[in-house]
């Protein structure tokens, strides 16, 4: 381990940071040309976005389709090393991690995917699945077979599920096997990439649940991505709303959805629609405009200028700093 | 008013390696003109093949309409020429599927793909059709609608595409619309400008709109009826407010229970629906809900209930329905009031 780089910070309430991003880019080339190939453009799917999650934490990310929550997943979980910032785990910058250390921490940070149906190979058993991690990292030497049933009781399935295919299981199911996968090499941290989206209500509660018990049991931390925000709501202890590649606002999970403070949260608060008739008749429908810009051509300023209904002139030209508009809530507006 | 489109005990079977399975196994619903109708219930409990039989668009083999009736305005579609249903589609009832990518052809420009069925269908001329198509897209809010009658779907956004559907959908002025998950694909804020907009232009045009989705908060806000689905039956139906205020089936209950919902204060652990799904290749002769069922009684095992009017046009198909009226089912009440 490189002792230069390490150094472990805590937040506001003193408790350790387990994970603390700075600065982070992730700009894409977009090339053409079949022979030489001519960079013309930057997808700028994550332009500096800072953040931390404590040990035991929950860090919701929540914003719309391909605002880069994925990226910077990914980035976390080094499948893609960064253009710019740092990612500190445990004090020690995975931007700067390579071979057989890069191999360990892998170990420790896990993920869980959108689609229990893809993201199972389809020809191996479910114990095999799970057993898969243990191999690579060489872990539960001898006690494979055990480590399995332990692992498949842990996330609710039953032992002798082990030889059983993919498409013998229901979708929560495949996702409680895409679990076990994560946990078998018993990490402390683990990134939900839309790991409840595609299930059905019915299921996704179950999946939920597992999720936080699992958390309680094992002293996991997570950064939860999704973009139902009542689902997030659910469990996550800090949320952060990205839009086009910013993180736009950063509270703890009350302050974000009783007060939030950027017009862009309202307006995804807005746009949910809450499971009552009679609630919703009284309800307000505040419908913005527009879509998502492309990141290949973000707008100026502010990137959520041309859907804010708040925007002015200002906002068309400055980019907005994140800052601590109350304690512990950032927001990135000219207008807060 | 008398339905515009009524489906009686309709059932649809697909052959499969496992053996038969009953997809749409007895369902009826019907649809008035001017109302938003709901098909909600779990992935493959049959809400989208329910509607591809409506249409007669069931791939055979392996699949078969096997029993019941598809009446719109009294006559039954399934008895109808493949040259006469050919009109139906369209003319009379349009139709938005789920994948909203198949549905649109790649390699023709958007305005070919609106005026074909004009010309084809409707007879118009190509100038007509062209007119006609500028206007459809502008009905839809697409800026720029001349300009972008030319390009691809690949020029257009995923909200914009399903613009171009409804467009397309409504073309030939239908007086029925099926919308398949038309808003699942799309981000929040896109899909409450696009449920806006299909719940204005039904207003405007009398338009019957028939809503699937799994999505239980769609439904609180534009459905004014819902007809939940589990294991390809109907199992309760009713206003939208009563099925949401008063549920009378467990299944009903248990989704309500186990949404999140930004309006209630947080607990703990979600309430979850324990089990998972039936096999519909193997179903019993019981309820198919009664493994999963927290209020199952002996009965529930040997025979399958019938959707019976459980309490004044509210239909359930449990034993007991009336009784569930009893358990504290609306935590709304409190919070909202
Ligand atoms: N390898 C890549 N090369 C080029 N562009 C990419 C690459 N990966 C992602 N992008 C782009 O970066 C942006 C962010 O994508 P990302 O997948 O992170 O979004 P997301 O927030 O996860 O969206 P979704 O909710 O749809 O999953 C998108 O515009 C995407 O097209
Ligand atoms: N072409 C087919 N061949 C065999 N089985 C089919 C076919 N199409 C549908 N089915 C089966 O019919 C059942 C009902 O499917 P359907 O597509 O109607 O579900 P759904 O309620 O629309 O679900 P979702 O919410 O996932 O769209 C499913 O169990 C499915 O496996
Ligand atoms: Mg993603
Ligand atoms: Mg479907």
């Amino acid at each position: 381990m490189t002792s230069s780089s390490s150094e472990v910070t805590t937040n506001a309430n003193g408790q350790e940071n387990l994970l603390e991003v700075r600065d982070l880019q992730m700009h894409f080339p977009v090339t053409s040309g079949l022979v030489f190939q001519k960079t013309v453009g930057l997808v700028k799917a994550v332009d500096g976005v800072s953040f931390s999650i404590a040990k035991g934490e929950t860090l919701g990310l929540v914003g719309e389709s391909g605002c880069g929550k994925t990226t910077l997943g990914h980035c976390v979980l080094r499948f893609n090393k960064p253009t710019a910032g740092q990612i500190h785990y445990k004090g020690e910058d995975l931007t700067k991690a390579s071979g057989r250390r890069l191999r360990e921490l892998r170990k420790d940070i896990q993920m869980i995917f959108q689609d229990p149906y893809s993201s199972l190979n389809p020809r191996m058993t479910a114990g095999q699945i799970i057993g898969e991690p243990l191999t690579i990292h060489g872990l539960a030497k001898g006690r494979t077979d055990e480590r399995i049933a332990e692992i498949l009781t842990l996330v609710g399935l039953s032992p002798e599920m082990a030889s059983r295919y993919p498409h013998e299981f229901s979708g929560g199911q495949r996702q409680r096997i895409g679990i076990g996968r994560a946990l078998a090499v018993d990490p402390s941290f683990i990134v939900c990439d839309e790991a409840v989206s595609a299930l059905d209500v019915s299921i996704q509660a179950q999946i939920i649940n597992l999720l936080k018990d699992l958390q309680r049991k094992l002293e996991l931390t997570y950064l939860f991505i999704a973009h139902d925000l009542a689902v997030v709501r659910h469990v996550a202890d800090r949320i952060a709303v990205m839009y086009l590649g910013h993180i736009v606002e950063l509270a703890p999970r009350d302050p974000i959805y009783d007060e939030p403070l950027h017009p862009y949260t309202k307006a995804l608060l807005a746009a949910v629609p809450v499971p009552d008739p009679e609630v919703e008749m009284k309800r307000e429908h505040v419908i913005i405009k527009g879509e998502v810009p492309s990141p290949l051509n973000p707008p100026s300023g502010c990137v959520f200028h041309p859907r804010c209904p708040i925007a002015d002139e200002k906002c068309t030209q400055t980019i907005p700093e994140l800052r601590e508009v109350r304690p512990g809530h950032w927001a990135a507006c000219l207008k807060v | 008013m008398s339905a515009l489109l009524e489906i009686q005990d309709l059932q649809t079977h697909f052959q499969s390696d496992m053996g038969t399975v009953k997809a749409v196994d007895g369902v009826s619903y019907d649809v008035e003109a001017g109302e938003t109708l709901a098909v909600v219930g779990e992935s493959g409990c049959g809400k989208s093949v329910t509607a591809l039989s409506v249409m007669r668009l069931i791939p055979n083999p392996p699949g078969r309409i096997v029993g019941g009736q598809v009446l719109y305005k009294g006559r039954d579609l399934l008895t109808l020429s493949n040259d006469e249903m050919r009109k139906v589609r369209g003319q009379e009832i349009g139709m938005i599927f789920q994948e909203p990518m198949t549905s649109l052809n790649p390699v023709l420009s958007i305005g070919k793909q609106l005026m074909e069925p004009l010309t084809e269908e409707m007879g118009m001329t190509k100038q007509q059709a062209r007119e006609r198509a500028i206007e459809l897209l502008a009905s839809v809010e697409i800026p720029d609608p001349a300009r972008r009658l030319n390009q691809y779907p690949h020029h257009f956004s995923g909200g914009m595409r399903q613009r171009v559907m409804i467009a397309m959908a409504l073309s030939c002025d239908p007086s029925v619309l099926i919308a398949d998950e038309p808003t699942t694909a799309l981000d929040v804020t896109v899909q409450a400008q696009i449920l806006e907009l299909m719940k204005q232009l039904t207003k405007q045009r009398g338009v019957a709109l028939v809503i699937i989705t799994h999505n239980l908060g769609v439904v609180a806000r534009y459905a004014d009826r819902v007809n939940v689905m589990y294991a390809g039956r109907v199992v309760e139906r009713s206003s939208a407010r009563a099925v949401y205020g008063d549920p009378r089936h467990p299944y009903t209950l248990g989704l309500m229970r186990s949404v999140p919902r930004l309006d209630h204060p947080i607990t703990e652990d979600l309430e979850q629906i324990d089990g998972q799904p039936p096999n519909l290749a193997a179903l019993g002769q019981g309820c198919a809900f009664q493994e999963r069922c927290r209020f199952a009684i002996d009965k529930c095992a040997e025979e399958r209930p019938e959707l019976i009017e459980a309490l004044p046009d509210h239909y359930s198909a449990c034993f007991v329905a009336t009784e569930l009226g009893t358990t504290p089912t609306n935590q709304s009440q409190a919070s909202t009031s």
